[in-house]
Parts: structure tokens; C-alpha cells; sequence
């Protein structure tokens, strides 16, 4: 078991090498010179300084060995649009917003979805099924950024409801979650369902029964936990669809967070601010997968994790 | 064994005893049900489907209407008027125009093209490479299995879109960049889809049989692995379309897809974003209408395929 997570731990390490590898050769096969558009003075005093001060004066292998020291530390030096700033601060002032928005989201889709999910089961073909079910495919169908819009234009705009963008309270962090969870909650209940119906049909669920369990003890105790399983398993790719979602989201209700910085860092070519945020989205992504791929051994004891090392 | 011998110690068994059959009685035979290939009988089963049946429906519907339906206006997607600013909907402009007078139904399914260009052509690449790479990682197994997995491993820890706009960003925006950014990590599914059939169905009797009446790895992969993989491998191509399709509307979105005259709903629904509280609703409501209603559509009918293929609900 240990030995299995320390080679997950090494392979999960590998991983995030390998990514920080690809975006830093990516970045520099970008056509055009990061300095031009940060736009300094022309003298070539000044370019040198400049070059020197983003480490651009150097070999591309000196770079290189340069940034993997650098981001092993977490410092993703200066930034490149903002000259007080680096890129460290930045990422610190976007990352509260991020964090709350990305774990709301999270949580609101995983807990709405599986008991949507288990509802629709209990009550197969009927209303309430039914209603859930094109709830869903509704929630697939209707990408986010549509979403987001007809919600500032309709709930917050017109009803004043919710405040309409920035960040700040508890209420502002409803509309984009919402925005946000609706696809990944469609569907953790479409796979919560179909599991749920499938566990319900099984043996011991019918000795549960037979034994005199409440309905709530047997849906709770046995066929819950079975039926969630699929569910862990798709936690890591949810997880990369919230995250890559939220740029669109943090951008059309203002949030401050870190995909902003990430859109406008593009059209910048702030090369020192997307390679942080490339890294550390991957990095979380990363991390996910490897909690999941350990918590699914936890969950199911009958998954032996040891046995997937050969 | 005791009434066999109590027969013939009773009487004799003679050739009188046996009554020639009649020849209609072999026609008992004749199957009740008409012979049905597997894809037949699937079709079969998608025809009761009303709800796959109407997403196949609105499917073929929308293709059409992305062919023809630039044509049926004298207006271009590009043309603009500055004087037709922002009108509503009217018999002269059906889906009204935008901000720069352009006609919004010329745009709207110029855009269909566009996205279902994308959406098609992503599906086709990732199934040709899916199938190849998930084909060779299965069949194979053991240590190229391992490598080849293990590759994938790390495409996947990428988030796809970030690879995306990465490239984007390297190559430049335009159609065949999304298609490739689209196809670079989206393939990587459909390879496990594969892989893992292929791994399943490699060990069947059948096979065996095959390989001992000499047929080489080439036929025996033509023959019975890849048919047999296809049920699940087209399922997950209806279900890659939408994925690409959103995602083109995604990058166009934040203003990475394709460049500026080019109507894609994704750019058009970011045009609507800056006059959403005018009360221009039209601006908003057809594109982001009908990337839903083609997403619902393809997701609708991806499901009842995988409902009709499911061989578990055979009857």
C-alpha cells in the first residue's frame, strides 16, 4: 500500500516535470520578443538591463535549468505587464477568489448531483425522474459562459437578486457557481443514477431488505456507497472542467482570480504569468488525480492498490 | 440404460417402425424472428428511441441548414451596413443584425458551418488516432502497452484546455489550429476506449480460433477486433462532437478562436456580452440558442446510441 503511493507520489512528481518542461519550450517557440511588447525604452542600455533582469539574457539550457529552480521554490519571478509587481503577488491576490469559487463550485455540484442522482433512481420513470434527468441534459447542453450571461442578465440584472459582478460576500459567489457546477453536476447525476439503479438490483441489497433495514439505512449504507464509486473516479477530469471553466466565469462576472490573469496574461504574452498559471492549474489537476486514484483503494477494499504496480 | 433394454427385450426394433418426416414439418425450422445483424438490430432499437430519433433529426436538420442557409439571404456574413445597426428581427433581417449591420442569419449559420466543421472533422482525427494508438496498446499489451499508457497518463494530467489556448497561442488562431489544438489531447479517450476492448476481446475464443486457421495479426485485427470495438468507439465520436463544438464556442469566446470577420457562435455570443443589458436580445439568443440546441441534440442522440449498442439491453 505505502509503496504503492510513494510510486504514485514519484509518478505524480514526474508528471508536473514533465508538464513545466513542455509549457517552457512551448513558450519559447512563441513567435515575436516578450520585451517588445512590454514595451521599454529603446535604448539598448535599457533592453539589456531588462533582458538580464527576466533572465533572458542567458542560454535557453541556462534558462531552463534556471526556471525549474525557481519554480521548485514557487517563485515564478516577475511579471512582465506589471513591472512593480511579480508574478508571485499576483497569483496571491487572485488565489482566495480562485480557491473559493473553484471549491464552491466543487462542492455545490458534488452534493446537488448525487442526490438528484439518487432520487431520480428511487423514483425510476417516474416524475420526478424524468423532470431530473432533462434537468440534466439541460445543464450539458447549455455551455457555462451562456449560462453566466442569462444569469446576470435575468437574475441579477432584472430581478436584483444577486449582485451583479466583483467579489465580496457570500452572495456573490451563487450566480458563477451555479454557472459553474451545472455541467459538472449534470453529470455526477446522470452517473449516480445509472450506478444507483444498477447496485439496487443486487443481492444484498435484497438481504438488506430482508433483514429490515429502513429504506434510508439501506440507500445510505449499501447502495450509496457502491454507486458513488464511478463517481471519485471522474472527480480528477471534473476537476480540469471547473478549472478551465472558471476563466471563461471569472472573467464575464469580474472576479478577481487567477483565470483572469491567465486570459489577459495571453493577450499580454506575459510568458513568466502563464507559465505560472499553466503550472499550477496542471499541478492541482495533477494532485487531484493522485487523490483520487488513493482514495479510490480506500474506498473500495476490494481494489488492491499493489496490484496495479505490475 | 434400463428402458433401452427393457425395449428390446420386448420387441424388435425394425425399419418399419420409422416413419419418414414429412416434408413441411422441416420447415418448423424457419426462424420466427427475421435474421438481424448486430447493427440492424441496433438501428431497430434507435428507431423506438424517440428522443434519439429526434436528436438524429435535428442533427441532419442543422447540417442542412449550415449548407444552404448562407445562401438564403442576398446578405454575406462578412457584408456590413452601418445604417442597419442593431435591428431587431424584421422579414428583411430574420435574426436581426449586430452591431456593424451585419444579417445575423447569415452569420448564425455561417457559424453552424463552422462549429460543425469543427465538431465533425475533431471527431473524425481523434477516432483515427484513437483507434490506431488504442488498437496497438491493446493488442500488443505488456511493456508497449505500459510506455504507451504511461504517455497518455501525462497527456492527461494536462488540462486540455490550456494546451489549447497554448497553441493558440504558438500557432496563431484559426480553424485548423483549434481542429489540431482540439484533436492533440481529445484523442486520448477514445485511445482508452480502444485499448481497453481491445484487451478484453483479444482473449476470446474466437480469436484463438482465427490465429489457429493461420489468419496473421493483420486480419485478425481487421477482422474481428475492430468491428467488435466500434459500438462504444462511435458512441464516444457522437459524444466527442458537442465536446468540440463548445469548446470552438469556448475559444472564440475569449477571443482565441477564429479571427474577426468569421462568424463563429462562440465570437458571436462574446459580441452579445458587451450589449447584454440594451435590450438587443437577439444579439445573445440565436447563437447561444443554437449551440445548445446542437449540443442537446448530438448528447441526445449519443445517449440513445449507447442505449441501442448496448448489447446488456438486448431482448
Amino acid at each position: 500500500m505505502l509503496k504503492y503511493i510513494f510510486k504514485r507520489f514519484l509518478w505524480m512528481i514526474l508528471t508536473i516535470w514533465i508538464i513545466v518542461t513542455l509549457t517552457f519550450f512551448l513558450m519559447h517557440a512563441i513567435p515575436g520578443d516578450p520585451l517588445d511588447v512590454a514595451d521599454v525604452g529603446s535604448s539598448d542600455a535599457a533592453s539589456a538591463n531588462l533582458a538580464a533582469y527576466y533572465n533572458l539574457d542567458q542560454s535557453l539550457p541556462m534558462q531552463y535549468v534556471t526556471y525549474l529552480k525557481n519554480v521548485a521554490t514557487f517563485d515564478f519571478g516577475p511579471s512582465m505587464t506589471s513591472r512593480s509587481r511579480t508574478v508571485n503577488d499576483m497569483l496571491e491576490s487572485g488565489f482566495p477568489a480562485s480557491l473559493q469559487l473553484g471549491l464552491a463550485t466543487l462542492f455545490f455540484s458534488v452534493i446537488s448531483g448525487v442526490a438528484l442522482g439518487v432520487f431520480a433512481a428511487l423514483r425510476h420513470n417516474r416524475m420526478i425522474d424524468y423532470v431530473t434527468m432533462i434537468l440534466a441534459v439541460i445543464g450539458i447542453s447549455i455551455p457555462n459562459f451562456i449560462q453566466s450571461m442569462l444569469f446576470i442578465n435575468y437574475i441579477a440584472v432584472n430581478i436584483e437578486f444577486f449582485p451583479i459582478a466583483r467579489w465580496g460576500t457570500y452572495r456573490h459567489v451563487i450566480l458563477p457557481a451555479i454557472a459553474l457546477a451545472s455541467g459538472p453536476m449534470a453529470i455526477i447525476a446522470r452517473l449516480t443514477r445509472s450506478n444507483m439503479l444498477e447496485v439496487l438490483t443486487q443481492d444484498y441489497i435484497r438481504t438488506a431488505k430482508a433483514k429490515g433495514l429502513s429504506a434510508r439505512k439501506i440507500v445510505v449504507k449499501h447502495a450509496l456507497r457502491n454507486a458513488l464509486l464511478p463517481v471519485v473516479t471522474i472527480m480528477g477530469a471534473l476537476t480540469a472542467a471547473v478549472l478551465t471553466g472558471s476563466f471563461v466565469v471569472e472573467r464575464i462576472f469580474a472576479i478577481p482570480g487567477i483565470g483572469q490573469y491567465f486570459v489577459s496574461s495571453i493577450s499580454n504574452r506575459d510568458y513568466p504569468m502563464i507559465m505560472a498559471t499553466t503550472v499550477i492549474y496542471s499541478s492541482i489537476l495533477v494532485v487531484m488525480m493522485f487523490i483520487v486514484d488513493i482514495l479510490y483503494g480506500f474506498i473500495d477494499p476490494r481494489i488492491k492498490l499493489h496490484a496495479k504496480e505490475d | 440404460m434400463a428402458l433401452t433394454q427393457n425395449r428390446t427385450n420386448k420387441q424388435k426394433i425394425d425399419d418399419s417402425l420409422f416413419v419418414p418426416l414429412d416434408k413441411h414439418s422441416a420447415e418448423l425450422d424457419v426462424m420466427v424472428r427475421p435474421s438481424l445483424g448486430f447493427w440492424q438490430d441496433a438501428w431497430k432499437r434507435l428507431l423506438k428511441n424517440k428522443l434519439a430519433v429526434s436528436g438524429l433529426f435535428l442533427i441532419v436538420l442543422l447540417t442542412i441548414m449550415a449548407i444552404i442557409g448562407p445562401w438564403l439571404t442576398p446578405y454575406t456574413y462578412s457584408e456590413q451596413t452601418l445604417s442597419n445597426q442593431n435591428m431587431g428581427p424584421s422579414s428583411e433581417h430574420w435574426f436581426g443584425t449586430d452591431n456593424l449591420g451585419r444579417d445575423m442569419f447569415t452569420r448564425t449559420w455561417y457559424g453552424a458551418r463552422i462549429s460543425l466543421f469543427i465538431g465533425f472533422s475533431a471527431a473524425l482525427i481523434e477516432f483515427i488516432i484513437g483507434v490506431i494508438y488504442g488498437g496497438i496498446s491493446g493488442y500488443k499489451g505488456g511493456r508497449t502497452d505500459n510506455i504507451l499508457m504511461r504517455i497518455i497518463d501525462i497527456l492527461y494530467g494536462l488540462p486540455y484546455l490550456l494546451v489549447v489556448i497554448l497553441l493558440m497561442v504558438v500557432m496563431g488562431p484559426g480553424l485548423f489550429t483549434i481542429i489540431i489544438a482540439l484533436t492533440l489531447t481529445g484523442w486520448i479517450g477514445m485511445a482508452r476506449i480502444v485499448r481497453g476492448q481491445v484487451l478484453q476481446l483479444k482473449t476470446n475464443e474466437y480469436v484463438l480460433a482465427s490465429k489457429v486457421l493461420g489468419a496473421n495479426t493483420s486480419r485478425i485485427i481487421r477482422k474481428h477486433l475492430l468491428p467488435n470495438t466500434m459500438g462504444p468507439v462511435i458512441v464516444s465520436m457522437t459524444l466527442t462532437v458537442p465536446g468540440a463544438i463548445f469548446a470552438e464556442a469556448f475559444l472564440s469566446f475569449l477571443g482565441l478562436g477564429v479571427s474577426a470577420p468569421i462568424a463563429s457562435w462562440g465570437s458571436m455570443a462574446n459580441d452579445a456580452l458587451g450589449v447584454l443589458n440594451t435590450g438587443y436580445w437577439w444579439r445573445l439568443f440565436f447563437p447561444a440558442f443554437f449551440i445548445s440546441l446542437t449540443m442537446l441534440a448530438f448528447n441526445v442522440f449519443g445517449d440513445g446510441l449507447r442505449d441501442a449498442l448496448d448489447p446488456k439491453l438486448r431482448r
